[in-house]
């Protein structure tokens, strides 16, 4: 026995034993024969395999729950006077915020001037994710066939055969608003509620809802992937190098030269405003791509 | 005025990310591939010299990311073992990219080339910032960046079975990241900061006087957790294997070498400059490392010995050897953790230049990927059968490479531990056994006699995976046989932690 192992090693070492593939081979046919017998038993097996799955699951879903409910009685009451989180960090971003940022919103200061790195982060997680989205659904011979673009063709016709018109007038209205809205809060994010992301969200919806309006193509006639790829590069390498030259100056306490301007005018907060609109329009961007390449597969 | 190399790490993490950032206005997928290589050359330069000069003088500093000092604006902290691991890590990407390349062009469509290489930037500037952060926040932002791109480059060969990989490993990985932003959450409810001095202020004062120990022990829990189901510590390997084995091999490389290190890093650097490693040991997190890493090591090996597609089985192997990491780590102490960050690095050199070595073979027989056809393929190209013969022994612990020193300092961080040190012992002892079975015979099967009558000879040569070989194995020597230098450094950085 050990010896037959030991020889099947050496054969198959030396490339001698061709056997061993082919040998599975003509087995296949032979387990097929079986498979009246078998098949009922394999459906039983997964069966009572997911049936344990689904109950092991659940168990472990409800202990991670039960323990973390646990931990929540056990955490700090929120808002009170003795609450960790009321501490020198919160403070001076509450009393100096203004003086040191410039921005009357103070999330705003908090999020694109004392934690900008971590804002920057963020975007360039939105710009990754679009950037995966198109990798996977941008039309090439890989994911698309020729039934694809005829279908989508086909939708596209009756898309303009049937014209709605209420839909139309109502957007023709609602869109430049919406527009206008989302640019203000863009605009105004260091000094109201808002901020590049609301904004850029905003503009992305108003998007949407003029290409669901009035058909995709009518989008893509000012919309288009350059102009897509454009804006974006843009928005997010002009947040990079702005805030580059900002934590360069900032750690090696260089005068950073860039004004503060007076508080509460639209001209003020130095770079958080350029932020702002970068990020807004990144957001935006993000926003109806994925809308765009989830429904068509192209600009 | 500070020195001016402090500014190295901060100027490395812009270079990638703004080199991710402009890639896709590259329609050249050729051309993109070389621009990332500079920068991972260029990375690896800076980082390599910062290493030189704080092991010289001995020092470690923080960084602040803009105009507000620790506790209100983000920070970076960087010591010798970050700027060596940071190094390292950038000369593995480049050389991955380099003699993943023409695999790359079969694999990827040439329209997406570019994003490929934004992907890869982005892994970089994560594996960066994961390094050298001084701020949880922060570091969960670069956990985000380095999994969507990890998937997108998983996801880049655009098979049916690649998206079902990524679908898994997206599903998995986010799950991680939850369970890390859970604890993250309650972390600052219970101290209040973010900013890692501060923090580990909070909690020596947490844990002296007992309050808060419960949401303390869930906080250490769930971040070993969250960061351990995203380096596949053992239970949670599932996703590894589809998305290491299938994806490029250049990829594949990247994934298994450095993307798993990141968070590992990540974590070690939690444990010490956050809990404090001997709190961690008094919350028994690393008891739970310890079980789970003995187990990895065992059962990855069972793994691989039945798997007979080449890259799986490689993928399987990194359990192990993540295993390996994470039963050092659960040794809770100094020794432990310095074996532990020398695996990293033997691991981060020896697997990326198992797979391209797989993956060269593979080339050299129409992308076959089973050990039953890649036989006697060696002879074809014998770079690449040298690679991973050296790679293969390493693994298993052959004196001066790399993989015998890893388990020497393992072994020798076991001496002392009564329980945990026969654990470890026999752990150990049977792993290496265990990598020999599968190792050994696929080294027998690519050197195998070359059938008579089929060299194929119009195969072209690979300039650059030639390269990219013989650096990555005089890496794995080096590392074996010249440990003692880098020895120094992790000491140097743990003693100043």
């Amino acid at each position: 026995m050990k010896k037959q192992h030991w020889k099947a090693f050496v054969d198959w070492v030396n490339g001698t034993a061709p056997e061993r593939a082919p040998a599975a081979m003509p087995e296949l046919p032979a387990k097929r024969e079986k498979s009246p017998r078998t098949k009922p038993d394999e459906a039983r097996r997964v069966r009572v395999f997911s049936r344990i799955y689904r109950i092991t699951s659940l168990v472990v879903c409800l202990s991670v729950v039960c323990v973390l409910l646990y931990t929540l009685f056990h955490l700090p009451l929120f808002g009170a006077e003795d609450n960790p989180a009321v501490n020198e960090v919160v403070e001076r971003y509450v009393e100096q915020g203004l003086a040191e940022t410039g921005a009357v919103n103070m999330v705003t200061g908090m999020i694109l001037d004392y934690r900008a790195f971590d804002t920057f982060g963020e975007s360039s997680v939105l710009f990754l994710a679009i950037s995966c989205v198109m990798m996977l659904l941008l039309k090439d011979q890989n994911n698309t066939t020729a039934a694809d673009t005829l279908q989508l063709q086909r939708e596209r016709e009756t898309e303009r055969e049937i014209s709605d018109p209420i839909l139309k007038k109502v957007v023709s209205v609602v869109f430049p608003c919406i527009l206008l809205f989302g640019i203000y809060v863009v605009l105004n994010g260091h000094l109201s509620p808002g901020g590049g992301f609301s904004g850029g969200a905003v503009m992305g919806a108003g998007l949407i809802l003029y290409s669901a309006a009035y058909g995709m193509d009518a989008v893509s006639r000012f919309f288009t992937l350059k102009t897509f790829r454009t804006l974006t590069t843009t928005a997010l390498l002009c947040y990079a190098l702005s805030k580059a030259y900002s934590f360069f100056t900032g750690a090696n306490d260089l005068p950073s030269g860039i004004p503060l301007g007076i508080p509460g005018a639209i001209l003020s907060s130095g770079l958080i405003l350029v932020l702002n609109i970068c990020v807004g329009l990144i957001v935006a961007c993000t926003m109806y791509g994925f809308y765009i390449l989830f429904t068509k597969g192209e600009f | 005025m500070l020195p001016f190399y402090y500014n190295i790490p901060f100027i490395c993490i812009f270079l990638c990310m703004i080199g991710g950032i402009v890639m896709p206005l590259q329609k050249s997928g050729k051309r993109s591939v070389r621009w990332t290589e500079v920068i991972c050359f260029v990375v690896f330069g800076l980082f390599a010299a910062l290493c030189l000069i704080l092991t010289a003088q001995g020092e470690s500093f923080s960084y602040k990311m803009g105009h507000f000092p620790a506790p209100w604006g983000n920070e970076l902290f960087v010591g010798p073992l970050d700027a060596m691991l940071c190094a390292l890590f950038a000369l593995v990407l480049g050389l991955s990219l380099l003699g993943g390349e023409v695999t790359m062009h079969a694999d990827i469509l040439p329209q997406k080339q570019s994003f490929y290489c934004t992907m890869m930037c982005m892994t970089l500037a994560s594996l960066l910032a994961l390094t050298t952060t001084n701020d949880m926040f922060t570091g969960y932002v670069f956990m985000e960046i380095s999994t969507l791109a990890a998937c997108a480059i998983v996801m880049a060969k655009d098979t049916g079975e690649m998206v079902a990989a990524t679908i898994r490993y997206l599903i998995l990985s986010l799950l991680g990241s939850g369970l890390f932003l859970i604890g993250l959450a309650m972390l600052y409810c219970i101290t209040g900061h973010l900013l890692m001095p501060q923090l580990l202020q909070r909690i020596l004062l947490l844990s002296e006087s007992g309050t808060y120990h419960i949401p303390l022990t869930v906080v250490c829990g769930l971040m070993a957790l969250g960061l351990g189901i995203k380096s596949s510590m053992f239970p949670f390997y599932a996703w590894l294997p589809p998305a290491h084995g299938g994806a490029t091999t250049g990829a594949s490389a990247v994934l298994s070498g450095l993307v798993l290190k990141g968070y590992i890093v990540f974590l070690i650097r939690i444990f010490y400059r956050v809990f404090s490693i001997s709190v961690v040991r008094s919350l028994n997190v690393t008891d739970i490392l310890f079980v789970f890493g003995i187990l990895g090591m065992i059962l990855g090996s069972v793994m691989a010995i039945r798997e007979e597609h080449s890259k799986r089985m490689l993928a399987y192997s990194s359990v192990a050897q993540i295993g390996y990491i994470f039963m050092g780590l659960g040794l809770g102490t100094d020794v432990g953790v310095m074996a532990a960050f020398f695996q990293i690095m033997a691991h981060a050199v020896t697997k990326p230049l198992l797979f391209l070595c797989v993956g060269r073979l593979s080339e050299l027989r129409h992308h076959e990927k089973d050990f039953a056809l890649l036989r006697g393929s060696a002879h074809e190209d014998k770079m690449a059968g040298v690679g991973f013969t050296v790679g293969g022994l390493s693994m298993v612990g052959i004196p001066l490479l790399t993989g015998f020193t890893a388990k020497l300092f393992f072994a020798d961080a076991a001496m002392g531990g009564s329980v945990k040190m026969w654990a470890a012992l026999l752990a150990l002892a049977l792993s290496s056994v265990l990598n020999a079975r599968y190792y050994i015979p696929a080294m027998f099967a690519i050197w195998a006699k070359p059938e008579a009558g089929q060299p194929d000879k119009n195969m072209q040569a690979n300039r650059g995976f030639t390269v990219a070989a013989v650096i990555l194995t005089a890496c794995v020597v080096l590392l074996g046989t010249a440990a003692v230098p880098v020895v120094r450094i992790i000491q140097l950085e743990l003693s100043m932690l």
